[in-house]
């Protein structure tokens, strides 16, 4: 394999590793968080929704930006990483994990939301009259009910971090071979009048979306032909 | 004696509930009222639902709720059965999944139908492993009953079990109730506004008006009771708790027995011995002063007037006294004063038709 196929496989990887992670991340963080907001009567609630929506308004170089000035060496957050771990966050793996996370945040939590809202309380409440607690009717019926919402979410966010340009662009650095990305390497091929490779990644980029909204479409309809 | 007690207190922005009333620990209590007069948020109070309602409730010795005590059991540590009028489900499970859920959380020592035994009771073998969007209304009635039944309530609640279902279904799903009254030592409170359906099911009603609980005791006296709304209008009338006590095979009748005397209905399938409920409506009865002779109709019992009350300006509700059992006549003014009716008058009822419950 040539050096350059080899480049730019290294960065396909980094993106498919960096999408993986954010995603696992924001599933574990964003249904709690979905779930609140879809039950929760507290005055925090709007604030909030406007926190996790903000992402989706936000030229992505500001959130990159700030990013790159909390998470460094000489910020608290920075400053604690650093004592953990013997690193910094900003131009490494973590530090675009973390950034990803805050940028494709709104693109799980509100389709989860949405679909926890959409449940209405009648199962809930019949799950808790046959004596199941409140964790119970989490696991047992609003997180099943909520699965055409769960494959939209971890699709979205998946799909998103990948397509993901300023923030780690701003926060990574786009280092080759550590935090460089198929979308900061396409980039940087067209920016060296290297069209051939630009089009190669442009053009996996393009199918792998299309693959996976195809899957997300036929789950979906799976799961609502069964009554789900 | 008074195994349920409920005092609750529920405000809403333009609704007030405000409801006593206790309940035996066996049998059917039915709480009957018109649409919006708080029915369903009571049941819901009962079953812990509605946090916002203040007050007792007490179930076979157990404080469920006791506001001036701060008890409030949350809904998931009540032994209550609760079968809404939106059947509600699990459309992610088989009806076999959905009976499994309920019977695994039940406490080992407190069950008492298993769902193997539920789903025969209910006829519910054949759709074992259907989902719920495969059933019809009246299939999924019946999975809920018996979801409830398995999950071993000290108390079941059933809110309008028929409303959602046309006459045919339910035709179908009364008899199912009917056994579950029959048959299993299980307190039941069943929210109606159907007094048809109130009729056939309950024991006792409590009247519900505009939050409040207008009175409550006994089916038969509150039927007849005619202060009470539910003594007038066409569908008001008596019912009658007998037991069958001759088959006239000939003619294809039965005969009933009650304390006032005997009544001839058409054929009934059951044994002699057999209890059987009838409702009579007070527009089937008429009064006469003289036993009537030569007449087609087959029931005529000696009564007494005990009490009459304006129906309308040209209607009378009459509440008759036969051999302790109390029947409604309702009759035309023109009629009332011909025949000179007054209470302790002894008269003849005519029974134009006697309904099965």
């Amino acid at each position: 394999m040539s050096p350059a196929v080899t480049a730019d496989l290294t960065a396909v990887v980094i993106t498919l590793r960096l999408a993986a992670t954010t995603t696992l991340i924001l599933l574990v963080l964003g249904t709690p968080l979905a779930w609140w907001l879809a039950r929760t009567h507290s005055a925090l609630r709007t604030p909030i929704e406007a926190l996790v929506a903000m992402p989706l308004v936000m030229p992505p170089t500001v959130l990159g930006f700030y990013l790159l000035v909390g998470l460094g060496p000489h910020s608290p957050l920075g400053a604690a990483w650093g004592r953990l771990t013997d690193s910094t966050l900003p131009f490494s793996f973590a530090g675009l994990v973390v950034g990803s996370v805050i940028y494709s945040l709104p693109f799980v939590v509100q389709p989860l939301q949405a679909a926890f809202e959409s449940q209405g309380r009648v199962l809930l409440e019949a799950a808790a009259t046959l004596r199941a607690g409140p964790l119970d009717r989490f696991f047992t019926v609003a997180l099943p009910l909520a699965r055409r919402g769960l494959v939209t979410a971890a699709t979205l966010g998946f799909a998103h971090t990948v397509g993901e340009f300023g923030v780690v662009l701003m926060i990574g650095g786009g280092i080759p071979g550590r935090t460089e990305v198929a979308s900061i390497a396409i980039y940087n091929h067209v920016q060296d009048l290297q069209y051939a490779r630009a089009n190669v990644l442009a053009a996996g980029l393009l199918a792998f979306s299309f693959l996976i909204l195809l899957m997300v479409y036929t789950i979906n309809r799976r799961l609502r032909r069964r009554g789900l | 004696m008074n195994a349920i007690r409920v005092d609750l207190r529920l405000e809403r922005p333009g609704f007030r509930l405000e409801a006593r009333f206790d309940a035996p620990a066996r049998g059917v209590t039915a709480l009957f009222g018109p649409s919006g007069s708080g029915k369903t948020t009571l049941l819901r109070a009962i079953a812990g639902l509605e946090p916002d309602a203040a007050g007792v409730v007490r179930v076979s010795g157990l404080a469920w709720q006791d506001s001036a005590r701060r008890i409030f059991v949350p809904t998931h540590r009540r032994a209550v059965g609760y079968v809404s009028q939106e059947t509600a489900l699990f459309p992610h499970r088989t009806v076999r999944g959905n009976l499994d859920y309920a019977w695994r959380r039940a406490p080992p020592r407190e069950r008492t139908v298993d769902p193997d035994h539920a789903a025969r009771w209910l006829e519910l073998e054949g759709l074992l492993t259907r989902r719920p969007h495969q059933l019809s209304g009246g299939e999924r009635q019946r999975v809920a009953i018996a979801r409830a039944l398995v999950s071993a309530p000290r108390l079941l609640l059933l809110d309008e079990p028929l409303s959602a279902l046309d006459l045919a279904g339910r035709l179908r799903i009364l008899p199912y109730l009917e056994r579950l009254h029959d048959t299993l030592d299980l307190p039941v409170l069943l929210v109606s506004h159907s007094l048809d359906e109130v009729a056939r099911l309950a024991d006792r009603m409590v009247l519900i008006e505009d939050g409040r609980v207008r009175a409550c005791g006994a089916l038969a006296e509150m039927l007849a009771r005619l202060d009470l709304p539910t003594a007038h209008g066409d569908q008001a009338g008596a019912v009658l708790d007998t037991v069958i006590a001759e088959h006239d095979p000939d003619y294809r009748l039965t005969g009933l027995a009650f304390p006032g005397g005997r009544l001839m209905i058409a054929q009934h399938p059951e044994p002699i011995g057999a209890r059987v409920r009838v409702r009579i409506l007070a527009r089937d009865i008429s009064i006469a002063l003289d036993p009537p002779r030569r007449t087609s109709i087959l029931n005529v019992l000696p009564a007494q007037v005990s009490e009459l009350a304006a129906e309308s300006p040209a209607q009378v509700m009459v509440r008759l006294d036969v051999g302790g059992a109390a029947l409604l006549a309702r009759v035309t003014r023109r009629s009332a004063d011909a025949l000179g009716l007054h209470p302790g008058q002894a008269v003849f009822a005519q029974v134009k038709s006697v309904a099965l419950s």
